[in-house]
């Protein structure tokens, strides 16, 4: 993309966030839910599109864009970008990346457009880090597959029309080569929603279980065609998000630091501003560096992902080093804000509690280190 | 009916300005720009003009350096049809500015110009009548609100003390201000298309017009630094203070 478009892209976004969004956090907070006009707004924006290619309807951003405008996401309440996170995201970079060309036809230029809202359907009560091992069965009968199961923790389930979902087509192979990828409509019969989740932060956001009971879907909703690729399929969807929730890291970590300045500089402590104390000097410095080390290299990863580069070890050590970083980040932004920074009232309050999530979903930080490790390894042994 | 929209390239509204030292003027190196704001109510009031299918096309003028061409792409992109670029380094006084825009209206023949009635960075508050006046067509200056129909558009003008409203022949020039509308944000999808609308190049000798300014700037300077408040003791204190201190009666 040129650099004066990708410029008027992520300058737009910023506007949007600051003078739209930004006011609205305290409400979200307080309602635990994006307003619909917002929701119709971001519609409008044609954010549901970013990553879905062109000819789909969608924006077809580049690695290099995504991530600058995840920057600019970043800066807000994350249940923002979860109005649109996984038609983004991983609700349909499966379609994206490996559907048919009639599955793509079918199903993009309507996620691109924000008129359904695609989920990934994953993880299980049983099944999370170790996401080859998914239980759910699909059991093949004639034209159609015949699906039961339980999928936990699935973002934006309440609001989801199509499911990408991950089960099991072959009980002899108990690993990622026994498991497929499914598009299936959320009117199906016998699918189930759990109540919402109550969760830790990130109010405004909803996961909930989805219970499959005998839901017959389409033999030709397999993503690609075949059997046997949903694991493929998954890792690839999460090679890429995981570039873009770093992304996000970086753009909360740079408001945790906007916030964490304009404090210092005025508030008051023992005759001066609490910026003037080296002790507070040093969170505010060590907070900037990490950010502009992750900012670096997530600039950097988006860059080779574009050139069409492997990037599965640096996705990882994105996600690894940009979560982390963005934890410690907003534990030294409550830390300046001293007693009020515990208190609602200020916006590194809940922020805290929003970047917890980053560390866990999308791949654990320790799964995070085995895959850059497995990686490393694979590059010396060949 | 085709509309013209020029707008103006200038330091964007949150910036805090900074005096240059040698108090020529602000600091404009590395200082992030944008679309005048009041352009930005022209520039939606003819979009929502042409989906109301009373404009049939819009045209976006900008005036000044390269960079300008960036400021037609964000109206290209909230929904211009296609922009003009006057290139040039000299810098323009609404005078100048006035006569290239009368040139350009002789080429394009719209039936409305609208426009800012001010830009944030001179706040000269002039070019809008004085094009008017060089084409001797009517003007409606403050719009807070239009209408047209049959030829004619209806104007409400903010003025001290309440609304004025007033009924001009077209063509005609309109002048916005804040409460006319609140522009749009253009759409991500929006914006990659802008990309293939057209910008025109022209320059002011092409237009046959001598941009040179008229007025010297002798110089710029920073409003005097806001001093620390008091506190009174009494309703009579006050008083006293504005009476004899403050001066306010
Ligand atoms: C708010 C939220 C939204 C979510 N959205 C979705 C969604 O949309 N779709 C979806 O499919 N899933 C979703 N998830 C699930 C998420 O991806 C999982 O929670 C995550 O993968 C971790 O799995 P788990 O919770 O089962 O933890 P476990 O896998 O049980 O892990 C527990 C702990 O053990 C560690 N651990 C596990 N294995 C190893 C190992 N081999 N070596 C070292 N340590 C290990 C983990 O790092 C972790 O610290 C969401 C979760 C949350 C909280
Ligand atoms: C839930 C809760 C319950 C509380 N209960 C009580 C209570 O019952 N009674 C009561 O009296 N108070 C209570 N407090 C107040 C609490 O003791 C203060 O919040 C705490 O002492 C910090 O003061 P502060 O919030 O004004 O932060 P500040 O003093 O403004 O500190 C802001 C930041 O600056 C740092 N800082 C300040 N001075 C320096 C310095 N010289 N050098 C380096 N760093 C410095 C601080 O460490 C902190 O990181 C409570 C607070 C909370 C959040």
């Amino acid at each position: 993309m040129d650099l004066e478009t990708r410029a008027h892209l992520k300058e737009t976004v910023r506007r949007f966030v600051r003078e739209r969004l930004v006011p609205l956090e305290r409400k979200v907070e307080e309602d635990d839910a994006v307003p619909a006009e917002v929701r119709a707004e971001l519609k409008r924006l044609g954010l549901f599109g970013l990553t879905i290619p062109a000819e789909y309807g969608g924006l077809g951003v580049d690695m290099a864009t995504d991530v600058e405008i995840a920057f600019e996401l970043g800066w807000t309440s994350p249940a923002f970008r979860s109005v649109m996170g996984t038609n983004i995201g991983i609700g349909s970079q499966g379609i994206v990346i490996d559907g048919t060309p009639e599955q793509k036809k079918k199903w993009l230029p309507k996620l691109a457009s924000g008129e359904i809202v695609g989920s990934f359907a994953l993880t299980e009560p049983d099944i999370g880090s170790d996401a080859a091992s998914v239980k759910t069965r699909a059991v093949k009968r004639g034209d159609r597959y015949v699906v039961n199961g339980t999928k936990r923790f699935i973002t934006n389930a309440p609001y989801a029309n199509v499911f990408t979902l991950m089960a099991r087509t072959d009980p002899s192979d108990p690993g990622a080569g026994g498991v497929s990828a499914f598009i299936v409509a959320a009117d199906s019969k016998g699918i189930r929603l759990g109540k919402a989740d109550a969760k830790m932060g990130q109010r405004g956001t909803k996961t909930c279980d989805v219970f499959f009971e005998d839901v017959e879907v389409p033999a030709e909703n397999i993503i690609g065609g075949r059997e046997g690729q949903g694991f493929k399929t998954a890792m690839k969807v999460l090679d890429r998000g995981r570039i873009h929730i770093s992304g996000i890291c970086v753009g909360t970590a740079e408001r945790l630091i906007h916030e964490s300045v304009g404090y210092a500089v005025n508030r008051k402590q023992f005759g001066k501003p609490i910026a003037d104390f080296q002790l507070i000097q040093a969170m505010l410095a060590d907070s900037r560096t990490e950010a502009s080390a992750a900012r670096a290299l997530v600039l950097e990863t988006a860059g080779r992902y574009d050139r069409g580069e492997r990037t599965t070890m640096d996705a990882a050590c994105c996600k690894y080093f940009a979560s982390e970083m963005v934890g410690r980040v907003a534990d030294r932004a409550v830390q300046i804000h001293g007693g009020a920074g515990y208190m609602a009232e200020t916006a590194v309050e809940h922020f805290y509690r929003d970047v917890r999530l980053f560390r866990i979903y999308e791949g654990t930080s320790q799964i995070q280190q085995l895959v850059i490790a497995r990686e490393m390894r694979r590059a010396f042994e060949g | 009916m085709k509309v013209l929209v020029p707008i103006k390239r200038v330091v964007d509204a949150n910036v805090k300005i900074r005096v240059k030292a040698d108090k020529t003027g602000v600091e404009l190196a590395n200082v992030k720009m944008a679309m005048n704001p009041f352009d930005e109510i022209a520039v939606e009031e003819a979009i929502r003009l042409f989906e109301a299918k009373v404009a049939t096309e819009i045209v976006a003028v900008s005036m000044g350096g390269q960079a300008c061409q960036e400021t037609i792409r964000t109206a290209l992109a909230m929904g211009a049809d296609r922009g003009i670029h006057v290139k040039t380094d000299v810098e323009l006084q609404p005078l100048a500015v006035a006569k290239l825009l009368k040139a350009i209206v002789a080429k394009e023949n719209p039936q409305l110009v609208i426009m800012g009635k001010q830009a944030i960075d001179d706040d000269c508050n002039q070019t809008g009548q004085m094009l008017a006046g060089l084409l001797g067509w009517p003007q409606g200056t403050f719009a807070s609100k239009l209408a047209l129909a049959a030829g004619k558009i209806t104007v409400t003008r903010e003025i001290d003390g309440g609304l004025e409203t007033v009924l001009l022949d077209l063509p005609a020039i309109v002048t916005t201000d804040l409460r006319l509308n609140q522009p749009r944000y253009a759409s991500l999808p929006n914006i990659m298309k802008a990309k293939k609308k057209l910008i025109a190049e022209t320059t002011p000798a092409e237009l046959g017009v001598d941009p040179a300014p008229r007025l010297t700037t002798l110089k710029v300077e920073e409003p005097v630094k806001r001093k620390g408040g008091v506190k009174v003791k009494t309703v009579q204190e006050l008083v006293d203070k504005l009476h004899n201190e403050a001066k306010v009666f």
